[in-house]
């Protein structure tokens, strides 16, 4: 059996979640003893290739095109289609990133195909794969089994572990796929970034905010210590609904659901559909006055103070511990 | 133009989720559904469509009698018609997909919108699927939307910003939060909403590919410790991150 796994690249650069599907599926690979496939597709993605060895890729393919300098949904979807057909592989694995969510479905529906989305641990059982995922927003973890003959499984990012090992040698080939015009039906003209700080789905620490805040004007308190930390800064809902802060920030379940390994929430009474969006988070500080906000039930470390006396001060300590 | 907008009927935000006597789904008891916040915002861009471009929009939902309520409120906003494929069986995003694709087919709309995802099984996969069931070009997690002779301009929402994709009407697009401020249903709207006809139909339901074997509820995080309550509390607190939690 073939296992395809898919590694996001965006501009020549790997996302973490190229790994950490790279290596959740070289696990499974191993346990199933199948063959495992890693697919790259981009241009100018030649000079990364290697990188995924370390990873547990041993035959990578790359699709190469000028025109894929973008992410486009129907090319993409066309090519990693077409690529699990040529090498008949049965499971294919994404990440349940923004362009791993778009594409999985109009894969599923090339090749017939169900999707274990966002799925936060996979297990072997009786041969089957097994993904365990939260629905609403977290509140609650279901196990999935896929009945069709090819699954696919979209890998939430930040959860399946990437670590770098010495890797084997690997072979790269190119995958040539026919693409036209209609392949680009939908195009991608250009890319706006944010600059700065990371996304609240990628980063590893996520420094959060709330109505504890008082004001829009206050929100610095929160972006200081992000970046003494190197963080992403999300924000409840209130405060997006109020247009303090963009809604790209906002965590909850209407919002990201977000797992970073610290999680800092600054003046958040914790609302359940928050504490939906976060509570699977490794480590949990709340800053908080009230020592009564639900937020408590959930932290691992809790501040019972107000975030205007705390804040300055952790950002201060931590300046002089980080050496920055 | 031709505007179809699929919504959903989903238990709303402030739910505490317990896990049924199936083991499999959620108990039912004392949960309040509305309509997928989401939707809302494709709701609102599919009435912009209309009153900039003129047309017909329609209102598309699968599920049992339940769903009615939320396809009122879609009429109450401003839809003109609503039809509800009813169906109340197991299924799946692919056999969802597959039912709405069938009954949109033989409606050839010039737009299809959706919420970016449900707010319950969180699958965020019907759009998509629709569009490759269609044949049709899809645009997901839309903040920015703008159609002219044909020509749709969207930006969607990717890690760290947005990218900016130009595309043909038929389309199908998933709206994000942010795209627009949906509007609230007017008084009359929603006296109009009570009188307009839902059209049931019975929807063709192929069996599902993905099966849920279990429901559980996340392992519960035990309260941990109040590191203090003034600024005093910072250098433990640094320490414990530190030295305990291993995160800095």
């Amino acid at each position: 059996m073939k296992i395809l796994a898919f590694a996001e690249q965006r501009e020549g650069k790997f996302k973490k979640s190229a790994f950490e599907v790279t290596q959740a599926a070289r696990r499974i690979a191993d346990k199933l003893t199948a063959e495992l496939i890693t697919l790259v597709i981009g241009d100018n993605i030649e000079h990364i290739l290697p990188e995924l060895r370390m990873y547990g890729a041993n035959r990578v393919l790359a699709a190469q095109d000028t025109r894929l300098q973008y992410y486009s949904t129907t090319a993409y979807a066309k090519i990693v289609a077409q690529v699990a057909q040529q090498e008949q592989a049965m499971l294919l694995f994404l990440p349940a990133s923004q362009m791993g969510k778009d594409l999985a479905p109009r894969i599923a529906a090339k090749l017939s195909a169900g999707v274990a989305a966002d799925s936060v641990a996979l297990r072997v059982e009786n041969g089957d794969l097994i993904a365990t995922r939260p629905v609403y927003a977290g509140k609650a973890m279901i196990d999935v089994r896929i009945t069709s003959p090819i699954k696919l499984f979209t890998l939430r990012p930040n959860v399946f572990t990437a670590v770098a090992g010495n890797g084997a040698a690997i072979a790269v080939e190119k995958v040539s796929i026919q693409l036209d015009d209609v392949d680009f039906a939908a195009k991608v003209t250009g890319v706006k970034l944010t600059e700065g700080r990371p996304d609240v789905t990628e980063a590893s620490i996520i420094v959060s905010g709330g109505r504890g805040l008082k004001g829009p004007e206050n929100f610095h308190l929160v972006e200081k210590l992000a970046d003494v930390l190197g963080a992403a800064v999300g924000a409840s809902r209130a405060v997006v609904d109020a247009g303090w802060r963009p809604h790209d920030e906002q965590v909850g379940q209407t919002g990201k659901t977000v797992s970073p390994t610290l999680y800092i929430a600054c003046g958040i009474s914790g609302a359940v559909q928050h504490l939906a969006g976060m509570s699977t988070s490794k480590y949990i500080v709340a800053i908080n006055k009230d020592k009564d906000a639900p937020i408590f039930q959930v932290a691992d470390y809790g501040v019972v103070a107000d975030v205007f006396e705390i804040l300055p001060t952790l950002t201060e300590e931590l300046k002089k511990t980080l050496g920055k | 133009m031709n505007i179809v907008v699929c919504i959903n009927h989903v238990p709303d935000t402030e739910t505490k989720v317990k896990v049924g006597s199936d083991g499999k789904s959620i108990d039912q008891a004392g949960v309040n559904y509305m309509l997928n916040p989401y939707d809302e915002f494709a709701i609102e861009a599919a009435l912009q469509l209309k009153e900039k471009h003129g047309g017909q929009t329609l209102v598309v939902s699968l599920g049992g009698d339940a769903h009615k309520e939320t396809l009122r409120k879609a009429l109450a906003m401003g839809i003109e018609k609503a039809v509800l494929l009813k169906d109340t069986s197991v299924r799946d995003s692919f056999s969802i997909a597959k039912a709405l694709a069938e009954e949109l087919r033989a409606i050839s709309p010039d737009c299809i919108l959706f919420g970016k995802q449900s707010i319950d099984y969180y699958d965020e996969q019907i759009p998509g699927l629709v569009a490759e069931f269609l044949g049709m070009p899809s645009v997901s997690v839309v903040v920015k939307l703008d159609v002219k002779d044909g020509t749709v301009m969207c930006e969607r929402e990717i890690e760290g910003g947005h990218e900016i994709v130009e595309t043909r009407l038929p389309a199908v697009i998933s709206a994000q939060k942010g795209l627009n401020e949906p509007r609230y249903p007017s008084l009359k709207g929603i006296m109009a909403a009570k009188t307009k006809p839902i059209e049931e139909r019975q929807p063709a339901i192929v069996p599902p590919f993905v099966e849920v074997i279990g429901m559980n509820k996340p392992p519960g995080k035990q309260p941990g410790k109040i590191v203090g309550t003034d600024k005093s509390a910072v250098p433990e607190l640094i320490r414990l991150l530190h030295e305990e939690a291993k995160v800095i």
